[in-house]
């Protein structure tokens, strides 16, 4: 089993996935003034709106990128309990960081089911073959999503705790640096993927991901998030690769 | 049902093949049982999920907890297919809210089992996952977090058992359920 390196990376600033029908997924919505998470109250309101991002020419993918879709479409009725099902904790794990906890979505059967489907409805007919999760949340949404689209789920881990023969891509956090790792023949040159995670925010372990996936060959497709956090701009550190949000929380 | 081997499902030996054994990890002598293999072949990883649902979707299961991290991979397709909510139980510090903790053995020292207070109710039926039961330490410790909110803990289940390591008798008498034996 080797490991490919791809010489074409820069092909990736070709058009890569078709557009999205925008009747699905994108939608505008002016935010509550007040959320019910709970007993956590988040001081900051939730915008709900989606990041998708069609990545048409290069130039006009840049611009388009931080707006919103303005036009739009009555919000999916189900992004709101999906929304409001996610707990907001202060503090965590530090002073001044309002941290986005998925668990409370994950008690809540229909929410989690919605999810779920909401992810599946976007991508069962893109020929995704490759579904990739990173450790440990993105192990939570990405089967689901694979077994419901019939691709392989392969774990992106942190080191050591793969077993084969891996390939690793470093990358920045606030002081020092992280690695995450793959199995080598976990996927294959010419597979399309999705990159689930629970939340974006600096997008810095998203794009070590992506790195390593097209190392070997891979396509990604598009970036799976349930929440994003616009104010740090994670979205621009993907390259060409868009991004697919439920829930954005500013 | 008793917790024993689904012996007769035809499924079962596709899934077995796709296990993948890694000797001398994560140290000499382990031969490490590698379950990414099987997430690989979605046929399999389907199979593994489908055997554990119809076992389990008739039985009023309210709670799958799933032992971080490889029971992050099979609790959420199990729950999401029976109707139940899905519990994180992670290591230390990775919970964000209030936790309740229980300490369990390793080899050398000790470590811990988190849940989040309020994800689990008294008298919530309770399914515990993992990838696989070794020793079943970390079992037993889920199995206690679960019953000191007050939940039932109607089984274990794991996709492969060592049965070497008599993990099944560490379980406080909770019936084990697991589709591959390695011995």
């Amino acid at each position: 089993m080797q490991t490919i390196i791809s010489p074409l990376l820069v092909s990736h600033r070709l058009s890569l996935a078709p557009p999205v029908p925008r009747l699905l997924n994108n939608y505008h919505h002016r935010a509550p003034t007040s959320i019910r998470l709970s007993s956590h109250r988040s001081t900051n309101s939730l915008r709900l709106f989606s990041s998708t991002v069609v990545a048409a020419a290069a130039a006009a993918a840049a611009a388009s990128r931080d707006s919103e879709m303005a036009t739009e479409d009555v919000q999916d009725p189900r992004i709101a309990k999906i929304a409001s099902s996610i707990r907001v904790i202060p503090d965590f794990p530090k002073p001044g960081i309002m941290f986005q906890d998925i668990t409370t979505l994950l008690l809540d059967t229909e929410a989690f089911k919605d999810t779920i489907a909401l992810f599946v409805e976007r991508y069962k007919d893109k020929d995704i073959s490759v579904v990739a999760g990173v450790e440990a949340r993105g192990f939570i949404f990405g089967p689901p999503i694979a077994l419901a689209i019939g691709a392989k789920f392969v774990p992106m881990r942190k080191p050591k705790k793969l077993p084969g023969k891996v390939i690793s891509e470093e990358y920045s956090l606030e002081y020092g640096t992280d690695k995450i790792e793959m199995h080598v023949g976990a996927v294959e040159p010419g597979e399309r993927a999705i990159i689930i995670d629970d939340l974006i925010a600096t997008g810095g372990t998203l794009a070590a991901a992506i790195r390593l996936l097209e190392r070997v060959g891979v396509k990604i497709v598009e970036c799976a998030c349930v929440i994003e956090l616009p104010e740090l701009k994670g979205k621009d550190k993907l390259g060409e690769t868009p991004l697919f949000v439920l829930v954005s929380s500013a | 049902m008793s917790g024993n081997k689904e012996e007769e499902d035809p499924r079962i030996n596709g899934i077995k093949t796709k296990i993948r054994v890694v000797p001398d990890f994560p140290k000499k002598g382990i031969m490490f049982q590698d379950i990414t293999t099987v997430l690989l072949d979605p046929k399999a990883f389907k199979d593994t999920i489908d055997l554990f649902v119809e076992r389990y979707r008739d039985k009023n299961i309210s709670v799958v907890a799933g032992i971080e991290a490889r029971g992050f991979i099979f609790g959420p397709p199990i729950a999401l297919a029976i109707g139940a909510k899905f519990v994180p139980l992670r290591k230390p510090k990775k919970l964000p809210g209030e936790t309740i903790f229980e300490e369990y053995e390793l080899e050398y020292g000790n470590d811990r089992l988190e849940m989040h207070i309020g994800a689990v109710e008294a008298g919530d039926r309770a399914l515990v996952v993992d990838d696989l039961i070794a020793t079943g330490g970390t079992l037993c410790a889920a199995i206690n977090l679960l019953e000191r909110v007050g939940a039932e803990v109607v089984e274990c289940a794991c996709v492969i058992e060592l049965p070497d390591l008599k993990g099944r008798q560490r379980l406080k008498g909770k019936p084990l359920c697991m589709l591959v034996e390695y011995r």
